[in-house]
Parts: structure tokens; C-alpha cells; sequence
């Protein structure tokens, strides 16, 4: 059977806000997601994860987007369709780095368990940004899980010398617990990106 | 028989398109196809979706009609089989009929439309189709070189069935004379710029109301995924 092509990737250029993370820019739309992955009044733990988005100069980029997706405590991806009333884990949150100071993003989620056994806890990542023709996916680990880590398969593949650009690193703020993870396009830090259709 | 091409994306670094050369990376990926399994990406209810999100001729009204050219736009999103992916989200933005953005950073010297937002949403039908009402968007200016212009294009982000079915993407409209002279359009290999292109469609049009346009979208998944029934 002749496969059909992809339909060719474009930037997401710099106006997305008013379209794509219209209420966190305060523009007169909805939003489908923002920086909650659970809802925050539930009883589960929370935690935030927290970061910037570097260029190769070593600037702040004010103006990515940044999905997350990840399990529930468990490590259960939800299945059902999400809503507007959003209750309980939905797992799904997406940021632009436009409107908080320094041009962090900030999400708030549960830590995700095992999606399965000898996967160390992660959640999938999607940057968008002017400048970015095709968008580019990353994950996050944690610092605080070095024994899952050390197993994780897909980690393993990662050069040893590279592979703290995709591990949070573990900060006691007195609130929530914190995973700060900075994202550097380029640079000796420059984060793992993954193919994921190859 | 005719070879395809499925080489069909931009490079991440494209030195014609400026911002790509601090902000691309510059280290090979590092292919995970196998590790990914069937992960799939969130769905989206209709709860979502408010009564006129697919009609950007009325969402954002305050005192009257939006100015410029009513059209309608419509299409399949599908595997690269052919097969519909149904109740995939899709979301559009674009500038107004003057080339003007609503964003608040935007500061081309052109006019807002008070009763234009720009912003929609949909979801697929059992057919894997979309549709949705707008303006004709203007093209405008940026800074990218000197005297350069986007030609008209509508933003398309489509959130597919499967994690790697995600795509954030630009839609053109036909015989536009900035093609040749915009570097993202010109980032994409030139035997796929026609899947980023419209077509007219004077079967679709709404006689004394809209002229139409076809855009289909493929989503195509892991090269490691067998071809399954």
C-alpha cells in the first residue's frame, strides 16, 4: 500500500498566545490546557516543575511553548477524553514562557510513578518556538530517583555524559516540592532531544 | 511508478530563517521510536469546543461583521494510509484581512478589526474532517531581512492520536507571489511545498456567501510501526 506524505512541519512563530495559551496571556479566548496537570484541589501531592528555555547565547527565550504529558502516580496515562470541567489527573498541560518573571514556565502535576517495570518515572516534553521549524521532544527525569534511573532503557541510550540535561533537579522551596529543569537549545548543556519517529 | 519523497520537513537549522541559528540544536537526536511503544497523546472532549470556535467570522464579534474575504476551509486529518484519525483536536490562528495580529507583542503598522480574534478550534468527525469559517488572512512584515513579508498563511497545531502524530504547522494559499522570496515556506523541501498549499475548491464555495479552500493533513506515525488492520 503506497503511504501518503506527512504534512510538512512550520514554526509556530511568535503570535500563538491568543490562540493557543490564550488565558495565561489574558486574551479574550479559552484555553483547552495551562500550567495544571491535576487538579488542585484534590488530595494527591503535588509537585511544580519549574525552568527556562535557553538560546545558544545563553539567553532567555520568551516566547517557547511547552507541552507536557506524563502518568499518574501510578505511571497510568489517562485515556478518557479530557474536558472542560477538568477533575482528578489528566496528565496533559501546555505554557508559553511569555508572562511569568524571568520567562519561566511553571507547572504544577503529580510526580508520575513506572509506566512500566525497569522505566524509571519521566514525563514526555514537546518545545515549540519562533526559530523552531520542527518542534522537538525531550523528557524529564528525576534526580531523586538515581537507582530507576541507572535501569531506564531509553536513558541508556543517551551518551553518560549527556544525560543530566534530561534529569530535574530536586529543590525544597518550603511549599510544593520543586523539579527545576532548564532546557538549553545549544551549548555544553545542550538538552537530548529524541527522535521519535526513528 | 512514481518514487515519493518522504523527506518532507524543514531542517532544524535553516540559516535563511534567522532565529533557527541560536535556536536549533546542534547535536544529532537520538532515536527512541522503539522505546515509545503505543503511547498515545491526550483526547479532547467536546466540552471543549464553544458554539462558534470553528467560525472565526463570529467569535470574535462586538459591534458588527469582521472585514476582508468570508471563506471556508475544510479537511481531512489522516494517517498515512489514508485512514481518518476522528476527534483530533485542531486549533488555528492567523492574522486579520489587514495582516495584523491581534498578539500584543505585533507592531506592524496595520489595522486590528474589532470584531476579528483570529483564534479557532475544532474537533474531527467520524471522517476524520474538519471545517471552519474565516477571513482571508492579509500578509505582513517581519523582521527577518530586510523588505520581508509572509505571505498569506493560516497557523494549524493538530494534537493526533498517537505521540508522535503531533504537528504544529503553517497552511498557504495557491499562486501566492511571496513564496519564493519567504524562507520558511522555502524551509521545506521543494517537492512537499504543495502539502503545505490549499486548494480552491469551486465545489465547496457557498454561492453569495464564501468562496472554499481544501487543506487535508497527514499524520504519519513511527517508521517502526507495522502496518496494522
Amino acid at each position: 500500500m503506497k503511504k501518503l506524505r506527512d504534512t510538512p512541519s512550520q514554526t509556530v512563530g511568535p503570535f500563538f498566545a491568543y490562540g493557543l495559551t490564550a488565558e495565561q496571556y489574558s486574551y479574550d479566548f479559552t484555553s483547552i490546557a495551562d500550567g495544571l496537570l491535576v487538579n488542585q484541589e484534590g488530595d494527591q501531592a503535588k509537585v511544580a516543575i519549574t525552568g527556562c528555555v535557553f538560546d545558544g547565547k545563553g539567553n532567555v527565550i520568551p516566547d517557547a511553548m511547552i507541552e507536557l504529558w506524563q502518568g499518574d502516580s501510578q505511571g497510568k496515562y489517562n485515556d478518557e477524553r479530557i474536558g472542560k470541567d477538568r477533575e482528578g489527573f489528566w496528565g496533559f498541560g501546555r505554557l508559553g514562557t511569555g508572562t511569568q518573571r524571568g520567562h519561566k514556565f511553571y507547572f504544577t502535576t503529580v510526580k508520575p510513578g513506572s509506566v512500566e517495570k525497569g522505566c524509571a518515572p519521566h514525563i514526555n516534553v514537546i518545545l515549540f518556538m519562533r526559530g523552531s521549524l520542527l518542534h522537538l521532544y525531550t523528557r524529564i527525569y528525576f534526580d531523586d530517583e538515581p537507582e530507576a534511573n541507572k535501569k531506564d532503557p531509553l536513558l541508556n541510550l543517551i551518551p553518560e555524559s549527556r544525560r543530566h540535561t534530561v534529569i530535574a533537579r530536586r529543590v525544597e522551596t518550603g511549599g510544593l516540592v520543586e523539579y527545576t529543569f532548564n532546557i538549553h537549545m545549544q551549548g555544553e548543556n545542550e538538552t537530548v532531544f529524541f527522535d521519535v519517529k526513528n | 511508478m512514481e518514487n515519493l519523497d518522504y523527506n518532507v520537513h524543514p531542517p532544524h537549522l535553516y540559516e535563511g530563517y534567522k532565529s533557527t541559528i541560536l535556536r536549533s540544536p546542534t547535536k544529532p537526536l537520538i532515536p527512541v521510536a522503539s522505546m515509545l511503544k503505543d503511547l498515545t497523546m491526550p483526547a479532547f472532549g467536546e466540552s471543549v469546543l464553544r458554539k462558534w470556535d470553528n467560525d472565526l467570522t463570529k467569535n470574535g464579534q462586538r459591534n458588527g461583521e469582521p472585514i476582508g474575504e468570508r471563506i471556508k476551509l475544510s479537511g481531512k486529518v489522516m494517517d498515512e494510509y489514508g485512514r481518518p484519525l476522528k476527534q483530533v483536536l485542531v486549533e488555528v490562528w492567523q492574522a486579520n484581512a489587514a495582516g495584523r495580529y491581534i498578539h500584543k507583542a505585533e507592531i506592524h503598522d496595520a489595522p486590528l478589526d474589532p470584531n476579528f480574534l483570529g483564534a479557532g478550534r475544532m474537533l474531527t468527525d467520524d471522517e476524520g474532517r474538519y471545517t471552519f469559517y474565516t477571513i482571508k488572512p492579509g500578509a505582513y512584515p517581519w523582521g527577518n531581512h530586510y523588505n520581508a513579508w509572509r505571505p498569506n498563511h493560516i497557523h494549524f497545531s493538530v494534537i493526533g492520536k498517537q505521540f508522535e502524530h503531533r504537528l504544529v504547522t503553517q497552511m498557504y494559499f495557491p499562486g501566492d507571489p511571496l513564496f519564493d522570496f519567504d524562507p520558511i515556506f522555502q524551509s521545506v523541501p521543494k517537492h512537499a511545498r504543495e502539502l503545505l498549499i490549499a486548494r480552491f475548491m469551486m465545489d465547496w464555495t457557498e454561492p453569495e456567501f464564501a468562496l472554499a479552500y481544501e487543506f487535508n493533513i497527514v499524520l504519519s506515525g513511527s517508521n517502526k510501526t507495522p502496518f496494522e488492520q
